[in-house]
């Protein structure tokens, strides 16, 4: 599971969770591998990750070495800042470990690099739940 | 001159799932053949969108998340879901023998992802089959998954709609959405429902198939 996917998920549809981002990020087993940089691609990116939420999960596994803090102005034509980002998003992929819901503490086991996200009828909002809306 | 990659979707190679694994996991057929050509035929728009996150909720096999990406290359970051175990480790498979990268995460539809309107494009072939409400229950520890593919329930619609409800804060101001229905899902209805969602929509492709009437819609909005 590379921190991108980790970017966009949220337990917000749990019961009695109210924000329910970013999820809390444990890693047992890493693997960083080599994704082809696409400086449009990261670029146009940007706006829609939320930025604190991938320096924080980088920094929880160890991987924000070269990454700053927050986004850079010149973003578009910086290309350093842009392959720093393109790394920890797209480079860095979580084998196993977990995800946690920083409201509940519920976690999500992360297995062969697939997160399984998958609650019980009773642990969501009723709007969620199959008998739902 | 249109680069190649503008105008052709290739069916990805599946030689990797075996008869077992189709035990299991749905086997790509005239539905999902159906809704790639539809996709290779609107792929002009689709790039036109230069979508960014793209998302397939029930991507089973990996089929058509797999000739998306490979169709979109490396602009857009495609992600799956299933509700089936084997069915993600099918499409993560799918995506990595055709040399091409697919997020996978099991889930029930998308409702653990962020609800911010950050997702440019959805895809969706759901188990659409009029069925009892009794067969969309899930399995048993350590049963078949397999009647999930196709049970719909009532109308056949039990599992788009809950998609369809909210699919307004999960898409981009501009987005596209696809979806495969059949006559009895009443397609007319299912654009009166997301009409109020800000999206048009439009039947880009039709074939009977045996008993079934199967059609692929196109929802936009902000085009
Ligand atoms: C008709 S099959 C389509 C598979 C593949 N996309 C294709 O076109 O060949 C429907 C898929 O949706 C999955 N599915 C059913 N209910 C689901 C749910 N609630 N959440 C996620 N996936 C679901 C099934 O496991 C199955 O893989």
């Amino acid at each position: 599971m590379k921190l991108l996917t980790h970017n966009v998920l949220s337990s917000k549809c749990l019961k009695g969770v109210s924000v329910g981002y970013p999820l809390r990020l444990n890693a047992t087993d890493i693997k960083v591998v080599d994704v082809d940089f696409n400086s449009e691609f990261v670029s146009r990116m940007i706006p829609k990750i939320n930025y604190s939420a991938l320096y924080e999960a980088a920094q929880s596994i160890g991987h924000h070495n070269g990454l700053p803090d927050a986004v850079a102005d010149d973003y578009e034509h910086n290309d350093d800042f842009l392959k720093a980002v393109h790394h920890v998003l797209l480079e860095v992929d979580v084998v196993s470990g977990d995800l946690e819901c920083p409201e509940s503490g519920r976690k999500f086991p992360i297995t062969r690099g697939i997160p399984n996200m998958l609650v019980n009828e009773n642990e969501v909002n009723e709007i969620n739940s199959s008998n739902g809306c | 001159m249109k680069s190649r990659g503008e105008e052709v979707i290739e069916t990805p190679d599946l030689s990797h799932l075996s008869v077992t694994d189709f035990d299991h996991v749905y086997e790509p057929r005239e539905d999902s053949f159906l809704f790639l050509d539809a996709l290779e035929k609107d792929l002009s728009l689709i790039h036109s969108l230069q979508p960014r996150l793209g998302l397939e909720v029930g991507s089973g096999s990996g089929v058509i998340s797999t000739a998306v990406a490979r169709a979109l290359g490396s602009t857009c970051y495609m992600m799956a879901t299933d509700i089936n175990p084997f069915a993600c480790k099918a499409t993560q498979q799918t995506a990595l023998k055709n040399k091409t990268n697919v997020a996978c995460m099991q889930m029930d539809l998308d409702t653990m992802m962020r609800m911010d309107n950050s997702f440019d494009l959805l895809l969706f072939n759901p188990p659409y089959c009029v069925t009892s409400k009794d067969e969309l229950s899930q399995p048993e520890e350590g049963g078949s998954f397999l009647h999930l593919a196709w049970a719909g329930g009532i109308q056949g619609r039990e599992v788009t709609d809950r998609l369809l409800h909210h699919v307004g804060k999960l898409l981009s101001p501009k987005a596209l959405f696809y979806l495969v229905v059949i006559k009895e899902n009443d397609p007319e209805e299912i654009m009166n429902v997301l009409s109020h969602q800000g999206f048009q929509g439009h039947t880009i492709a039709s074939r009977k198939v045996k008993n079934e009437c199967l059609s692929i819609l196109r929802f936009c909005r902000g085009f």
